[in-house]
């Protein structure tokens, strides 16, 4: 910003504190801050603020959205209209006169200053009307001590202060800059021009290519999770062909692995998991949802259909256009909203909970495809970005009329659940449940009739011996003459009386295990909307209990209007992939560039605020986010296969990631991509490595989640300890992306290596280096039993040892060991055999060093 | 910028552990700290204050009545539609209760050997928190939030402060009673703070920590060779990518490998003497709130940051098992002897002075009585009792008080928000300066609120 500009957005700030003093006490009185603390303080306290700007700026950094949620609504106004502003200017006028004078100089220093200036500033440029800006002016001049005539004549006069912030600009497609004439390698990628552009302006050469083993275990895990066999190894080192790289690289995206990984990732952003959350944590079956979004992605499903299926599935399905089998896939797609979690605790507020859901849907959808943080407007106003609370609650109002209420005490219907069984077995399924309400029934008069009738005799010949064993609540009761009992009274006895029946016994089992019998037909769940709409309103500070405004449907004004006429989520989804709106193309294109670099262009990937940082190669995203959208081939908009194959046939991609000393200073983090980087796996992948070098993997695709073994006892610190019954056969051996997650408890291999809890969307994992991570991997029982079958099996596998260790280099790092290691790894198996351990030990403890080494667990 | 920037740079998930620059390298605080470790006992359910604390008279003389509409007008309750809006009479406390200390402060004879202690704790009578189910007060209480997803008070302050110890988790949970508390590990996640500063539950059973025993058949001498292979490898590695974080993978290698010894060290209580044993009521070989207090005091020498020890179940609905009769006096004799052994022990071994020690549940319960198979109370956020001992904390006093049914906080009211920025001002902390950005924005403990108790404060 230039120099005049600070100055403006100093003297902006002050005047929007300064009206904020005025008002103060007004607004105490009405009780809109009870959670100020500062207008809680007395009247000295508010004058003191008042008079020294120095306060009033801080006081605008702490309380700033409180503050613009009141400015907002006086903005909107022109002078003369119903809004408050222009009769306050007088007001102000007077006010700003008795200030003392403001010496611009004297803020520059000052961080709070700085911070309270870029609030304002970034509030007042994302206004789209000028007007705003100008009225603000006007009070800055007013400050300044000019007459109020002056300065509303100055004030029509006004330009706005600057640039609507990038992020909200529909993207151009810009120019791609010719690789520069020292590029070591030759490329027509387009990524290239940019990236070697960037470099070439630093003086920084590329790094050379990775060499092929490194480049294919790299390709092989970014996009299939998978590490590749030593025969496809083989295969591309002696792929001469001048397209080998393309070669490989459409192989991995025609496998079904592929769908598998990418799903993964969606997931984290879904929040995915496999039971209900919150305290109670119930199982829930949503896994198709999970099933769907492979498919999808192997299918190379366009995003923006990926798009509005998710958030609109229901509403596709009943339209007449699509086959029964695709109505079926997006009615199963619209799960996406249903994987917000259900409280069954006792005791709550309903409402509460159904907001709560409700408001994780907006959050969500902002953040996955807008890359914003709408959550802050949930309260009030957003401090730094241009989404007011009233715009919040518009977005609210797609999400408001679903029938699902996040707490469980309304009955499911089986709108809610979509049953994916034939109807034969549905039949099947609801003849059993009769039968089971017949037996039930038969057993209850059962129990009326005969049963009763040994009651009265049970009672009376309790003796005082086993009136011992009973508890002291049921002892205090039986002192009581029946007649006198209470309800409950008499039916704890009676309980107590049924459940020590021999007869009774045997016949409630023989009911029970006729009820286990019921076939079972997968079910997930799926969004329903209401016949009648809810009302929206604007929640004042978020609070359910404090509705006020009335609001319908739309969309926030800093980005482009809805594209179709209607309200309902199929037109916010549509909006949302429309090729107007900044936002979607640019988000979804730097989170395929994280997914493969280890980091986004804007490295804020959920952040596309002003308060997110500034992408390392804005062109080179606008040129993806255009690409993506509206591709330069006539075909393709929106494939996501053809994007992230465009990323990993650049030559950008290619390079070595080994560290550079003469960059540890110039670009520590690799900004600039002069080079690869090494990446730790996600915590999924460290364990489906391991499976497929042991040679346990079973590959197969989709279904109902499965249980790899864990630690026992890990309930004992939830508050329902539920059972773990480890899988047994090929369901022990599938990837993590089926293994159950349980929100509560989720699996401690898993969490230990940063998954997410599946509470929030997540858009970026964390790569933690723990100890705890270490021990996971030496001891945890699920990966020792990997390493022994590997380490039994290697004796027979080959005869000499040199071969043996080539083996699991091959199946655990893709590559031949390096002389010293070999050494390193041949002394351990002296040792062993020294000691006397059995060839299959010996061969497991090579196995867990390979399991246990950094490079293991690294894409590099 | 706050303690974020500073930390945030040697964060992301790199770091060396056990070394300057890594997420565990011990931090000094960025004001003068009273204490440097933390002891967190959560009486999880939600203590009775009527029955323990909280002494009134006028409750007991008034029995039976209906209570005034004044009290009610605007409130929420737990199971509101339900049991409790046609049963809301007040309900006297059955206790008998006895004024303690110098101060007097007033405590029931649940209590025996806390009350004992009254001269070196200080009691807040005025605690008052937001929410009124037990899984969400919880988090509140932990994370300063009701949401899942928060970073829980362990991990901003070992975040924040970082762990002197060398061979154990700077955050540890302990846990006893019939099942863990609702919202389980939630209450010491990471949330979104690195998972490096969750809290570590130590199992009562089994390895003490998860996966810290070799594989079955594994013996040392193997264990040792593979540790060491490992070792050599990764280091060939580092030198051929010149990736500084396998270092960082090494050293996670070798503090594994210490803990395998410290945690099952920490665990045997054999060279504890017969007295501390009887002192604390503790029989070594069964789990029991007695023996985690004996643990955490072990835990505290050995220089860890922040334990946590969890007790069930405090929830005197007045259902089987929840009477504000035997059911709570049964509870209140598992931690009553251990709690007050806890605070004589640290005060005899020089560790109190530098050492803050928590007693509180989530949020506390009604004087109306709730009558279920049997009497009991339900939640209640209005007003509760925490107490509080060591550095920095001015010993012997009560602070707060409530009216006369005991239904609101009437003076010295203490939200949940001001006892974390006071904790976090003992432990040397600006709560509005320990922060993280996460989506956008700074998140604090003490979110957008906070006062520090300074009456509390010595």
């Amino acid at each position: 910003m230039r120099k005049d500009g600070w100055r403006d957005a100093i003297y902006l700030c002050v005047s929007v504190c300064t009206k904020y003093a005025n008002k103060a006490q007004q607004f105490e009185q009405n009780g809109h801050f009870p959670r100020c603390t500062y207008i809680r303080k007395d009247d000295t306290e508010l004058n003191r603020l008042r008079r020294d700007p120095w306060n009033l700026l801080a006081l605008c950094r702490f309380m700033g959205s409180e503050v613009f949620q009141r400015m907002d609504m006086n903005w909107d106004h022109e002078p003369g209209s119903a809004g408050i502003l222009p009769a306050n200017l007088r007001s102000f006028s007077r006010l700003a006169g008795k200030m003392p004078a403001l010496p611009a100089s004297r803020f520059m220093g000052s961080k709070t200053a700085f911070r309270g200036c870029r609030v304002v500033a970034s509030m007042v440029s994302q206004r789209r009307s000028h007007m705003n800006c100008r009225w603000i002016i006007c009070l800055v001049l007013l400050a300044g001590g000019l007459p109020l005539e002056a300065a509303t004549d100055a004030v029509r006069a006004a330009k706005p202060l600057r640039q609507p912030h990038w992020a909200f600009v529909k993207p151009v497609r810009p120019v791609i800059p010719p690789l520069p004439t020292n590029a070591i390698v030759n490329s027509v990628n387009p990524i290239d021009g940019f990236i070697r552009a960037r470099l070439a302006k630093e003086g920084i050469p590329a790094s050379p290519e990775a060499d092929r083993i490194t480049l294919i275990r790299r390709v092989s895990l970014d996009l299939t999770g998978l590490p590749p066999s030593p025969g496809d190894v083989r295969a591309f080192l002696s792929d001469l062909r001048p397209d080998a790289w393309e070669r490989v690289v459409d192989r991995l995206l025609a496998s079904p692995h592929f769908g598998e990984r990418q799903a993964r990732i969606w997931l984290d952003l879904a929040r995915y998991a496999d039971s209900n959350g919150y305290s109670i944590d119930s199982p829930r079956s949503v896994w198709p949802y999970r099933d769907w979004v492979i498919r999808a992605f192997n299918a190379d499903m366009p995003f923006d259909q990926f798009t509005v299926w998710q958030l609109a599935g229901d509403l596709v399905a009943s339209s007449a256009a699509l086959g029964t089998d695709e109505a079926r896939d997006a009615l199963i797609a619209s799960g996406f909203h249903r994987n917000t979690q259900v409280n069954h605790e006792g005791g709550v507020d309903v409402e509460q909970f159904r907001v709560e859901s409700v408001v994780d849907r907006v959050n969500t959808t902002a953040t996955v495809w807008l890359g914003l943080t709408v959550g802050c407007a949930q309260c009030h106003d957003h401090k730094f970005d241009p989404i007011s609370q009233r715009e919040y609650y518009r977005l609210l109002a797609f999400f408001n009329s679903c029938e699902n209420d996040g707490h469980g005490n309304a009955s499911l219907t089986a709108e809610q659940i979509l049953e994916l069984g034939t109807p034969e077995e549905i039949a099947r399924r609801n003849e059993h449940r009769a039968e089971v309400s017949r037996r039930d029934k038969a057993l209850a008069e059962w129990a009326a009739t005969e049963l009763l009738g040994r009651f009265p005799g049970w009672e009376a010949g309790l003796t005082e011996q086993s009136r011992g064993g009973f508890s002291r609540l049921l002892r205090d009761v039986l002192a009581i003459p029946p007649a006198n009992r209470a309800k409950d009274q008499s039916n704890l006895v009676w309980g107590t009386f049924r459940d020590q029946d021999a007869e009774w016994k045997v016949r409630r089992a023989e009911l029970d295990q006729f009820k286990r019998q019921e076939p079972l037909i997968p079910s997930t769940l799926v969004m329903k909307e209401r016949a009648e709409p809810r009302e929206t309103r604007v929640l004042i500070k978020g609070d359910f209990t404090r509705p006020s405004e009335v609001v319908t449907a739309g969309t926030p004004a800093v980005l482009a209007p809805l594209a179709t006429p209607g309200r309902t989520r199929r037109d916010l989804a549509t909006w949302l992939v429309s090729v107007e709106n900044p936002l979607t193309g640019r988000v979804v294109a730097n989170r395929l560039w994280q997914q493969i670099f280890g980091k986004g262009l804007v490295e804020t990937e959920n952040d596309f605020g002003t308060q997110g940082t500034s992408p390392s190669h804005r062109e080179l995203l606008d040129w993806l986010a255009c690409e993506l959208v509206e591709p330069s081939a006539a075909a393709g908009a929106w494939s996501l296969k053809r994007m992230i194959r465009l990323l990993v046939t650049s030559a950008t991609y290619r390079q070595s990631s080994q560290a550079r000393n003469e960059l540890a200073e110039r670009d520590p983090r690799n900004l600039l991509l002069a080079r690869q980087s090494r990446v730790r796996l996600d915590a999924e992948l460290i364990r489906d490595v391991a499976l497929v070098a042991s040679g346990q993997f079973d590959s197969r695709i989709g279904g109902a989640p499965v249980y790899p073994p864990q630690p026992a006892g890990l309930g004992a610190f939830t508050q329902n300890d539920r059972p773990w019954k480890p899988s047994e056969g090929g369901d022990r051996f599938r990837r993590g992306i089926y293994t159950a997650l349980q929100r509560s408890s989720l699996h401690p291999a898993l969490v230990v290596f940063d998954a997410p809890d599946a509470n929030t969307s997540c858009t970026r994992r964390i790569r933690s280096n723990t100890p705890l991570q270490s021990l996971t991997q030496l001891n945890d029982a699920a990966f020792f039993e990997l390493a022994r079958a590997l380490g039994h099996r290697l004796p027979g596998a080959a005869s000499k040892d040199e071969t043996r260790i080539e083996m699991v280099s091959r199946a655990c790092l893709g590559r031949l060991p390096a002389a010293a290691e070999r050494q390193r790894l041949s002394e351990l198996v002296r040792l062993g055999r020294a000691d006397g351990q059995s060839e299959g030990d010996v061969w497991t403890d090579v196995v867990r060093v390979f399991f246990n080494l950094d490079e293991t667990i690294t894409r590099e | 910028m706050g303690l974020g920037g500073m930390a945030l740079a040697s964060l992301a998930g790199h770091g060396i552990a056990g070394e300057a620059g890594s997420p565990y390298a011990p931090r000094s605080a960025p004001v003068r700290p009273r204490v440097k470790r933390v002891i967190y006992l959560f009486m999880a359910g939600g203590p009775s204050q009527l029955e323990l604390w909280d002494h009134k008279p006028k409750l007991t003389a008034l029995s039976g009545q209906a209570i005034p509409d004044s009290f009610l007008e605007g409130k929420r309750f737990a199971f509101m539609d339900t049991s409790f809006k046609n049963r809301s009479t007040l309900l006297g406390s059955r206790r008998s209760f006895r004024q303690h200390g110098q101060a007097g402060v007033w405590c029931s004879d649940l209590l025996p050997h806390t009350s004992g202690m009254m001269d070196d704790l200080a009691v807040v009578k005025s605690c008052a928190t937001n929410l009124f189910n037990h899984a969400p007060a919880k988090l509140f209480m932990n994370t300063g939030s009701g949401q899942f997803g928060r970073p829980s008070m362990g991990s901003w302050v070992t975040y924040g402060l970082g762990s002197e110890s060398r061979d154990l988790p700077a955050f540890v949970v302990l846990q006893s009673g019939p099942r863990g508390p609702r919202g389980g590990p939630a209450n010491w996640a990471s949330g979104f703070l690195p998972t490096t500063f969750q809290g570590v539950p130590l199992r009562g059973s089994g390895d003490p920590i998860l996966n810290l025993s070799n594989p079955e058949g594994i013996t040392d001498v193997r264990q040792r060779r593979a540790l060491d292979a490992i070792r050599d490898l990764n280091l060939q590695r580092a030198v051929v990518t010149g990736d500084p974080e396998i270092h960082t993978r090494i050293a996670s290698y070798e503090m594994a490998c210490r803990m395998q010894t410290s945690a099952p060290e920490l665990m045997d209580l054999a060279g504890e003497s017969p007295a501390t044993l009887k002192l604390y009521g503790c029989d070594p070989a069964k789990p029991s709130f007695a023996r985690n207090c004996l643990l955490a005091r072990r835990l505290i020498e050995r220089d860890v940051r922040f334990v946590q020890l969890y007790h069930a179940d405090w929830d005197s609905h007045g259902g089987p098992g929840q009477t504000i009769d035997e059911d709570l006096e049964k509870v209140a004799r598992e931690v009553d002897q251990a709690c007050a052994a806890l605070v004589k022990d640290l005060k005899a071994r020089g560790l109190l002075d530098d050492t803050l020690v928590i007693w509180g549940g989530e949020f506390g319960r009604t004087p109306m009585g709730e009558i279920r198979e049997k009497t009991g109370r339900n939640h209640h956020i209005d007003a509760f009792t925490m107490w509080f001992a060591g550095g920095g904390i001015r010993p012997g006093i009560e602070l707060g008080r409530t009216d006369e049914l005991g239904f609101n906080a009437i003076e010295d009211r203490a939200p949940v928000h001001d006892v974390h920025a006071t904790i976090l001002h003992l432990l040397g902390f600006d709560h509005e300066r320990l922060t993280f950005r996460f989506q956008g924005r700074d998140f604090r403990l003490t979110d957008v609120e906070g006062t520090v108790l300074h009456k509390l404060v010595a």
